[in-house]
């Protein structure tokens, strides 16, 4: 069971008061107009999906209802950093050492 | 004196507490300290068991945790039954009822045994995947035979009297096991002021000191364990959990303890006294001090009662004052197996032998045997043993040097009792909890933990340090350890002193050889409870199934209550041998939680029964319940469903509700609308873009009905939302689903448009909703209000704060019905008052209270949708006709319009909601049928729709139904027909879903 | 093929089973297969036998990462049942439904294909009305499914709770009593056994690291143990694994990877010889022919290749097994685990042609891959050998999330709203 920071409550919560929103960093198309029906799909169901290093959307969802990112690492859940919306993930993949595929159970 | 194998002196028991238990039916006495496996060896109880493939009786071989055979029944009540209890983890107590679970008449006289020594040769492994396939129909009739013959225990068939429950724990250093690694650590980092709790699953903290007979500062190893647990006691801030296994290691140090608070006094808890309790602990760090469990060695007829691991016999002697019998050889691969005989020796009894498997053994405890004249063979082994439901004797030959063939003669011994040691294995379970891979160690012949992620120590057994200083002084640095990763000040302690034994190297075997090749030897079991032999893995070899994993599978060797703490590094080994590989490339064995079985009981503690999940009420519930309403449950809300009178069937009452509704005035509890309140300067601006219509124009003082769509244009909820200032609205959704639109509200201001000043506030409980409805609703209100509420100052779809029964309330005249209807909101907590004042006045008119039933005709009546029942995810507000509420001509591109754009959405011949009037006007048509243009032609048929909404309308005498119809809006007219269960086919007409008051003009008089 | 049968038994235990046959060989890969599967799942091995069987296609590699029936195959709770919503999903898992029906004969392998029932319990006027719908609509489409009330349901379940005491009373169920549950491990073996008879080459423990693609076309795989190992066609049947692959070939998927966890019980003596699966309270259970009683949990919301999850999930989904089967509370949780489930948005898979020509994927199948074993790998040869997707697969494309076009089971469940 995770354990997680909220930033804006500045404390560490059990899972329970989370809850996750998928893939951090998906911006609405600023003219939903202009995307074709493929870029309107993508932008709705098409996600990154790694295994590894990710970041995602996190809602403090019975604490302040406040949401924030995280990058996780979805093999072995740890999780690197917490940061606000707006801002940018400071640890990516690449910048630390990384689980590989291979030393993933099949 | 019953207790045959029981010593005068001696032991953890208390022999002036006498305590009497039954097995299969027969009374026996145990003392006070004795667990039921202990008072059943005093007992000189030999089978425990039956085993699950052959029915070989077992008896009992460990003492611990680790025991695959001791399996028991126990329960004195049918609701106090509980299945599959390890003898040796039971503490006995007055009273206790236990029983073998298999074997038939007795576990004694099996006749299932004639049978497996019959058929055992027929049940190599995965026999069941070869065979019961013809013919094709008949493995039904073979599977329930196979289903009667397994399972272990029963389940009771009453409820479970006692309650369980669960606490969460925070603490600094979370030590998992108490014997002196664990006990070392926990004192370290107690003194250095850390916040701890130690946990051990015996009934008393110590470990393995507890079985042991070694000195520590001279004195009993347990005076020692007394003198720590005594000083752990007195800081505030550790806990001290006996009876206490931890279960399980999750990520981010989260770890769940199992607490036994009952089970060693009674049957059933105590009155009030909770019978178990699960600790949910995060630790900032965890030492694991688990120790080790040891490894039978693998030969012939390895499972016959009286076949033990040595550190068991050791314990039942030493710590239970029990002697499993008389005469005892002693096999071993390594110096610890000599204490066995030594204890036994010292107990008065006789041992024949100790059969060492090294050609060389000079340890300090192979020199001890020796000078008490106890009879070594070196480099020979115990190859067979004799006898069925107790040892007889056993047959010893001498070995090569690497311990793979037997050379030389074979003697024969007398025994009843062979104690074995093919060494330890570490208990890495819990490391192995949260991903971490063991490692292969060859000095230690063992796993050991591999890397972790976890803030996560380790000391003693689980290293593979079996000498007790070395234990105690790893315990210490863990602790310190410990204290410097916390930020606190290192702290010493002064370990007791030890006696330093010198200890030879063990020697690397697994596997027995016979004078006959494995396949043709008797059986040399490998894991007893699911009956895998060292024969059956290099079959699974031979066919090719060689990762361990399919090994495991196709043998089930690791899958029985004990999850193979005994047999699974045996059975790596014989696999290994037969691949010709070594251990560690065959694979490793992952071990998942739990570490031992856990009641469903203690894991769920009080989220049953009542508190399974918590009921919803509404102020005025009690109203409704003295009324005589059932209830429908909406989410977690108990609403009323409908209000009977005496004698009325539920169509009598719903067609009394809906036309006392359209005759005169209704009244419904509509407080669990979701009701979120939303303020700031850019209130509308957000409204407009979470609603598929427009909110521009909307004036103080109005409502409007909005639809919410996802980013892919389908509608998910719906409601009216009131404007309460020019920048302050009041929002209504679903009841069942206010959180979502909550969420969703949220996630779209703090993550898409920061920017807009608006505020978003759950309000739901803050208010009671009453909802009069019909055309005698105005003249109830106005009873109750001094305002002005006709049709010229309070017009429909308006809201107005206005005073009702003297209570300030917002009224919004909004309607579900079709009816003229008032929604009368106050403060919940007058809003019993409120209803109880509206139902007095109301009698002159008959007021009736209804419930959602009714609603949903009233509703149907009018063709408004209910978000959820007439939508699935997959309809547009085009598909419900509702195109009236979409608007494409605001600016900013809202929610769900780009969606509702794509191809398919504005493709031809989707489904789209219409009205449908069955030909036989009383015939209503089920929810959920199925709609199809040629009810005759072949299945599978081609699916036009489905009925999402249909009644009986009482008003309108006939009956009436929404649903979906492939192009259905340009059907108007047509026929469709829904096939029944029963073979009959309704046949209905396609039309207006607004069958009542087409015009609307009833709600706006 | 060495023949399976209870008179074989007899024989060979008569020279104490020495002389049983591999189940299948060792072989070291060719250089170059007309059809290279990667994953040798039970999904990856059924299409490698119905592309040798059906299509005459034996040229035909299984890349296995680590050993056959490793992942998903053995990790699930074995339910069977084809009564889903939309004809799209009828269709595939009807035509699943009817290869289970005969598999173990065809495979000559007992996969204890068990036809004991699937129930669906109701505890909310809502659950009623969906699967009404759902009888309604599977009657139609040629599957049994049918209602039975709450005292009709407590005769043939006597263990449950069916009575007005529960906190959510069970209203009915739907049952479709052609489905049931099988033997996981065991169907994975038997096409694994039965493709290498009719020549495919399994290769365990070959992982694939890489893609050669040329001109927006694959040409073969790149592995961490054998190199370069070329093929005309390659089908990707890696559940838990497809965002990787699919990052491998330069695509994202409309897929996440979420833990989905199951325990078991101690064995006991029979208990429940059907599946009782409720949607509202959020649980499922069977029970084994060893007796354990199998139960599955719910998915984490978060994506997770850890095959572990929070230990939350494990308490609700005990919880509602309680509040149905009051009399579990004394019996007692043994083992639990996890697997990796690539799920859509949509709930419904993709068995679907790609960006890259002569890559095809199978995946997406969510909490439902085992039941859909047979039907998805014969479904999936057909698209291999074709080189276009079979009409029952072809909703099943990767563009209906392009389109619009999604048959989405998740919502008719009435689970979401």
């Amino acid at each position: 069971m995770l354990h997680i920071y909220c930033p804006h409550c500045a404390e560490y919560r059990e899972e329970e008061e989370f809850h996750c929103a998928g893939q951090a960093h998906i911006a609405r198309p600023l003219d939903p107009e202009a995307c074709s029906d493929e870029e309107w799909g993508e932008y709705l169901f098409f996600r990154k999906n790694p295994r590894g290093l990710h970041h995602e959307l996190w809602v403090h969802a019975a604490g302040c209802r406040k949401f924030f990112n995280l990058t996780r690492d979805t093999q072995s859940y740890e999780i690197k950093e917490v940061y606000m919306i707006g801002e940018q993930p400071s640890v990516v993949a690449g910048s630390v050492q990384q689980t590989t595929a291979s030393g993933a159970k099949s | 004196m019953t207790q045959r194998n029981r010593l005068t002196s001696g032991g953890r028991i208390d022999r002036s507490t006498s305590l009497t238990f039954t097995y299969n039916g027969k009374s026996y006495q145990g003392y006070k300290g004795d667990t039921l496996a202990s008072a059943m060896l005093a007992n000189g109880i030999d089978v425990v068991a039956r085993s699950f493939k052959y029915s070989r009786p077992r008896g009992i071989v460990a003492a611990g945790a680790e025991e695959p055979n001791a399996v028991l029944q126990l329960g004195a009540t049918e609701a106090t039954q509980v299945p599959n209890v390890r003898a040796t983890q039971q503490e006995l107590f007055d009273g206790l009822v236990s029983s073998a679970t298999n074997g038939w008449p007795s576990v004694d006289t099996d006749v299932m045994g004639m049978i497996g020594k019959l058929g055992g040769k027929m049940m190599p492994p995965g026999f069941y995947y070869k065979t019961f396939m013809f013919p094709e129909s008949s493995w039904e009739t073979y599977e329930s035979m196979i289903r009667k013959a397994a399972g272990m225990g029963r389940a009771p068939r009453e409820t479970d009297p006692d309650t369980y429950d669960s606490i969460n724990q925070h603490c600094d250093v979370m030590v998992v096991g108490a014997g002196p690694a664990g006990l070392a650590a926990a004192l370290t980092a107690a003194r250095g002021g850390a916040r701890v709790i130690i946990a051990d699953e015996q009934n008393e903290l110590g470990g393995s000191l507890l079985n042991s007979v070694a000195l520590l500062d001279g004195k009993p190893a347990a005076d020692w364990v007394h003198d720590v647990v005594q000083e752990l006691g007195t800081f505030e801030d550790v806990t001290l959990l006996p009876r206490s296994t931890v279960n399980g290691y999750h990520d981010h140090n989260f770890l769940t303890i199992h607490e036994r608070q009952t089970d060693h006094l009674a049957d059933s808890a105590p009155a009030k006294m909770v019978r178990q309790r699960m600790h949910r602990v995060r630790a900032k760090w965890v030492v694991l001090a688990t120790g080790a469990h040891e490894r039978p060695l693998v030969y012939a007829n390895n499972d016959v009662p009286g076949c033990m691991i040595t550190g068991a016999v050791s314990a039942y002697i030493n710590r239970y004052g029990v002697v499993p019998g008389n005469d005892l050889v002693v096999m071993t691969t390594n110096d610890y197996g000599y204490q066995a005989a030594l204890d036994w020796a010292d107990a008065g009894r006789n041992v024949v032998a100790i059969v060492d498997t090294r050609s060389v053994a000079n340890g300090d405890r192979v020199e001890a045997a020796r000078q008490r004249g106890i009879n070594v063979i070196t480099g020979s082994a115990v190859i067979e043993v004799q006898g069925s439901k107790r040892v007889t004797g056993v047959s010893v030959a001498a070995l090569n040097s690497s311990g793979t063939q037997i050379v030389g003669s074979v003697t024969k011994l007398k025994a009843d009792t062979v104690a074995t040691s093919g060494g330890w294995s570490p208990v890495i379970h819990l490391s192995c909890h949260t991903g971490s891979r063991p490692v292969w160690s060859d000095s230690v012949v063992g796993f050991l933990p591999g890397p972790t992620v976890q803030r996560q120590l380790t000391a003693g057994g689980i290293n593979g340090q079996y000498e007790t200083a070395i234990a105690l002084q790893e315990g210490l640095d863990a602790g310190q350890q410990a204290l410097v990763k916390l930020g606190l000040a290192v702290v010493n302690v002064i370990l007791p002193k030890t006696k330093a034994l010198h200890v030879a190297a063990p020697m690397s075997l697994f596997h027995i050889p016979h004078l006959k090749p494995t396949s043709q030897a008797p059986k040399q079991f490998v894991d007893y409870q699911t009956d895998v032999t060292a024969a059956g893995i290099e079959i699974a070899c031979r066919e090719g199934f060689e990762a361990i994993e399919h090994v495991k599978r196709y043998t089930a060797m690791g899958f029985g209550t004990d999850q193979g703490k005994l047999g699974n590094i045996n059975g790596m080994a014989v696999a290994a041998k037969a691949l010709n590989k070594t251990i560690p490339e065959t694979g490793t064995t992952v071990f998942r939680p739990n570490y031992t079985p856990i009641a469903f009981g203690a894991i769920i503690g009080r989220h049953c029964g009542a508190l399974f999940e918590p009921e919803r009420y509404t102020a005025m519930h009690k109203w409704h319940v003295e009324q005589g309403a059932l209830f429908e449950d909406v989410g977690q809300w108990k609403r009323p469903w409908y209000f009977p009178k005496a004698g009325e069937t539920m169509q009598q009452t719903l067609n009394r509700e809906c036309l006392a509704v359209r005759n005169s005035v209704g009244i419904l509890d509509a407080s669990t609308l979701g009701k979120i309140d939303i303020q700031g300067k850019d209130a509308r601006e957000f409204l407009g873009r979470v609603y598929s219509n427009a909110w521009a124009k909307l004036a103080v003082g109005k409502c409007r009905y909005g639809l919410m769509c996802g980013e892919d244009g389908m509608v998910f909820d719906d409601g009216v939302t009131a404007c309460l200032g020019e920048n302050h609205f009041l929002m209504t959704t679903t009841t069942g689903g206010a959180a979502h639109v909550y969420e969703w509200l949220e996630i779209y201001h703090q993550t898409e448009w920061p920017e807009l000043e608006v505020y978003f506030n759950t309000v739901t409980d803050h208010w009671s909703t009453a909802t009069i409805t019909g055309p005698n609703s105005r003249k109830l209100l106005a009873e109750l209000t001094e305002s002005d509420v006709t049709n010229d100052d309070f017009r429909f779809m308006d809201w107005k704060q206005i005073t009702v029964a003297g209570v300030p309330a917002r009224v919004f005249r909004i309607s579900f019905t079709g009816e003229l209807s008032f929604e009368i909101n106050v403060q919940a907590n007058y809003g019993m008052y409120v209803w109880e004042k509206l139902i007095e006045a109301g009698k002159k008119y008959d007021l009736t209270p209804y419930g959602t039933e009714t609603m949903h005709i009233l509703r149907a009546e009018k063709g408004f949708i209910i978000a959820g029942q007439d939508t699935d995810g997959s309809v547009h507000p085009y598909d419900l006709g509702m195109g009236w509420c979409v608007s494409n001509q605001k600016p900013f591109s809202y929610i769900g319009k780009r969606g509702m754009n794509r191809s398919d959405c504005t493709r031809e011949n989707r489904k789209q909601l219409v009205g449908l009037k069955t030909k036989d006007p009383k015939q209503v048509i089920p929810e959920g049928s199925a709609a199809v243009l040629n009810p005759n032609a072949p299945k599978p048929l081609s699916i036009e729709g489905h009925i999402s909404s249909s009644y009986w309308s009482e008003s309108l005498g006939h009956s009436i139904a929404m649903g979906f119809i492939k192009g259905g809006l340009d059907k108007m007219g047509d026929t469709v027909y829904y096939p029944m269960a029963d073979g009959t086919v309704i046949e209905a007409e396609i039309c207006s879903p607004i069958f009542f008051d087409p015009k609307g003009e009833r709600q706006n008089v | 093929m060495q023949k399976y049968s209870g008179f074989g038994l007899f024989k060979h235990s008569l020279t104490h089973h020495e002389n049983w046959q591999r189940v299948w060989r060792n072989p070291a890969p060719k250089k170059k297969y007309d059809v290279i599967i990667i994953g040798g799942g039970g999904h990856g091995l059924a299409t490698a036998y119905y592309l040798a069987k059906e299509h005459g296609i034996t040229n035909v590699a299984v890349l296995e990462k680590g050993h056959l029936g490793g992942g998903n195959a053995c990790r699930n709770t074995t339910i069977v049942r084809s009564n889903y919503l939309w004809d799209e999903s009828a269709a595939l898992y009807e035509h699943s439904m009817q290869l289970w029906e005969g598999l173990s004969q065809e495979l000559n392998y007992n996969v204890m294909f068990s036809q004991r029932g699937v129930y669906h319990t109701c505890h909310t006027l809502q659950d009623m009305r969906t699967n009404e719908r759902l009888v309604a609509a599977n009657c139609l489409q040629g599957i049994d499914n049918e209602m039975v009330d709450a005292e009709q349901l407590q005769k043939e379940i006597p263990t449950m709770d069916c009575s007005k005491n529960a906190r959510y009373p069970i209203m009915g169920a739907s049952v479709q009593r052609r489905a049931g549950n099988a033997r996981h491990d065991a169907v994975a073996w038997g096409y694994a056994r039965a493709a290498d008879a009719l020549g495919v080459d399994l290769i365990q423990n070959c992982e694939v690291i890489d893609m050669e693609i040329n001109d927006g076309k694959i040409t073969g795989v790149k592995t961490k143990q054998y190199g370069m190992i070329k093929a005309d066609r390659v089908g990707c049947v890696v559940a838990g694994n497809s965002g990787v692959l699919a990052k491998m070939a330069g695509f994202e998927l409309p897929v996440e990877s979420h833990p989905l966890q199951a325990l078991v019980s101690e064995p006991i003596k029979p208990f429940l010889d059907t599946v009782v699966m409720s949607n509202h309270v959020h649980g499922y259970m069977s029970q084994s022919d060893k007796g354990d009683l199998v139960i599955g949990a719910g998915i984490d919301g978060w994506v997770g290749y850890g095959q572990r999850g929070s230990y939350g999930i494990i308490e609700h989904t005990i919880q509602a097994i309680v509040e149905m089967f009051p009399c579990t509370s004394r019996v007692r949780m043994n083992r639990q685990w996890g697997g990796i489930v690539d799920a859509c948005p949509d709930a419904s898979p993709i068995i679907s042609e790609t960006p890259i020509k002569n890559l095809f994927f199978n995946c997406g199948w969510g909490t439902g891959g085992f039941k859909g074993t047979p039907g998805s790998g014969n479904l999936f040869a057909h698209t291999l050998a074709d080189g276009k997707p079979h009409p029952i697969a072809e909703p099943f494309s990767i563009k209906r999330f392009h389109t619009g076009a999604l048959i989405d089971e998740h919502g008719a469940a009435g689970v979401a709203h």
